[in-house]
């Protein structure tokens, strides 16, 4: 018994090892003074000085951010007045329809949402550049934040309106100081998975991000394209270090709500 | 009692549907039909039928097939031995947390891996076997995608074993069933629902993946999507692009279809 308690063990060892090597590797070399991924020379912190003076990449990264906040809070809103619309409609068929349809671009390849993306912007006539990348971000991350908030307000008790409206509260009363409130680990989940899906998110930009205007992930790509340069290196580290920052302040989060949605899904 | 104004919620969302949903899908459909001079036509049908695309499309499913098989060979076991352990939400954690490591990222950390005096390599001598080119082959794609979609695979698989009653395995095993066949007649099937969210958040993107045959495949893999990247945003042919577009999402219902029938 002893014995296969080991192998079960080695088993996901060597998983972990194998998921965690290629992000400790790019970390470890970002410190390499030879400039190359292999053959470690001596310990530099000089391509983070390059990162630091990159004024382009540094624009490229407040632009990645500046568009997951907003596209984040945007999609939030929206995704919660989704989740409202859907909780409210009566007949099955009506709410199954509307839940297909949400489904449809989180199941849809990247590829797919972003060249109709591109049709539909070129027509529409919005230039390429921060609003169509904004607005895409928007419109992928809705139906994310409808599925986060959706079970929160099913798991509330009708009751709790039917009550707030007897005691004399209107519609707007009803709406911030009961549902929102209650849905509120929902609404925080749905925003913090937008970002991520937002931070991450590099076909669908690549389709409409047009040539002035560039997000971090879409600037990675057309770099290492063109070969290895540890400035990537640096920038992925730090990267990396923001992302366990915001896993544990979503882990907090999801603790709060007792209980961990369901993540992942980048397609 | 009706209220009218409950509705108002509905009028964002279903506007939000016709513009990014609907509206897409249909202007793909149309699209198809036109030819790379703006003439209506269904030569880019017929196009689509020619063996060239053909073998492209049966190519990109046995990679994704190839993908989902990896994938889920690797992830079930996984799964399944992380319900064992003590502390089992905080190692789900550390399986998800790859994931929110930007994708390019780990694409570009095997460009250095699989290089040709990269980690791999230094263990392929070690081992004695000498150094091989790793790099832009079909292998290295396949590995590059199952390492990316693993994760995916896991935690649905994760999430159904979670759900799995454990008084039916003490059960089967009670009554004289081998580990081997209480988990092929009870856990595998309990757990099929798992296995197929996983089949499908990993079949569809692994056809559809571009950056990853551009950059570890260097252009030697070509899927259905790096067929629509390059008709959309090299060739500047979207008649062409929207239909590959088509059989995509054609390719993807039927997934959803197969894969969709859960509770």
């Amino acid at each position: 018994m002893k014995r296969k308690v080991k192998w079960d063990n080695l088993y996901l060892i060597i998983m972990f090892v194998i998921l965690y090597t290629p992000i400790f590797y790019l970390i470890y070399y970002s410190f390499n003074s030879g400039g190359t991924m292999h053959h470690f020379q001596g310990f530099t912190l000089e391509w983070y000085k390059e990162v630091f003076q990159d004024t382009r990449l540094l624009i490229i990264v407040l632009n990645t951010f500046v568009i997951a906040l907003l596209a984040s809070a945007i999609s939030t809103i929206l995704g919660v007045m989704g989740a409202l619309a859907i909780y409210y409609v009566k007949k099955r068929r009506m709410k199954n329809l509307l839940l297909t349809l949400n489904n449809v671009l989180i199941v849809s390849p990247d590829v797919i949402i972003g060249a109709s993306f591109l049709i539909l912007f070129t027509i529409i006539g919005i230039q390429l550049g921060f609003t169509s990348v904004l607005l895409s971000h928007i419109a992928f991350s809705v139906p994310i934040v409808v599925l986060m908030v959706l079970p929160k307000l099913q798991e509330m008790s009708p009751t709790l309106i039917d009550a707030a409206r007897d005691l004399g509260a209107n519609q707007w009363n009803v709406l911030t100081k009961v549902i929102l409130p209650f849905i509120t680990p929902g609404i925080f989940a749905g925003f913090f998975m937008a970002l991520t899906y937002s931070l991450d998110d590099f076909a669908v930009t690549f389709f409409v991000t047009g040539n002035g205007f560039s997000t971090l992930s879409v600037e990675i790509y057309s770099r290492a394209r063109q070969g290895i340069s540890l400035s990537i290196n640096a920038l992925s580290t730090l990267l990396f270090l923001f992302t366990v920052l915001l896993v544990v302040g979503y882990y907090f989060i999801s603790q709060r709500s007792s209980r961990l949605y369901g993540m992942g899904g980048r397609k | 009692m009706k209220h009218n104004t409950r509705n108002v919620y509905l009028i964002p969302y279903v506007l939000w549907i016709v513009l990014f949903v609907v509206a897409p899908i249909l202007l793909i459909l149309y699209y198809s039909f036109f030819d790379i001079e703006g003439q209506w036509t269904i030569a880019n049908y017929k196009k689509f039928f020619t063996p060239i695309y053909l073998k492209m499309t049966f190519s990109s499913f046995w990679y994704a097939f190839l993908i989902t098989v990896f994938s889920l060979l690797i992830a079930y076991p996984t799964a399944y031995l992380l319900t064992k352990t003590k502390h089992k939400q905080l190692w789900l954690l550390l399986i998800i947390l790859p994931t929110w490591v930007n994708l390019l990222l780990k694409v570009y950390a095997f460009l250095g891996i699989f290089g040709t005096y990269g980690l791999a390599n230094a263990v392929l001598e070690a081992l004695g076997v000498g150094t091989k080119q790793i790099l832009f082959t079909d292998f290295s794609f396949v590995f590059v995608s199952v390492y990316i979609f693993i994760p995916f695979m896991v935690l649905p698989i994760f999430n159904a074993l979670e759900e799995l009653n454990p008084s039916l395995v003490d059960a089967a095993r009670d009554l004289g069933a081998s580990a081997w066949t209480t988990f092929r007649r009870v856990v595998f099937p309990l757990t099929i629902d798992g296995v197929k969210a996983g089949c499908q958040a990993v079949f569809i993107p692994a056809l559809s993946l571009f950056m990853i045959t551009r950059l570890i495949a260097g252009n030697r893999v070509i899927t259905l999507g790096t067929a629509i990247e390059e008709h959309f945003l090299v060739t500047q042919d979207w008649g062409m692009g929207a239909t590959i577009a088509v059989f995509l999402i054609i390719a993807m219902a039927i997934v959803v279809i197969i894969t969709g029938n859960r509770k």
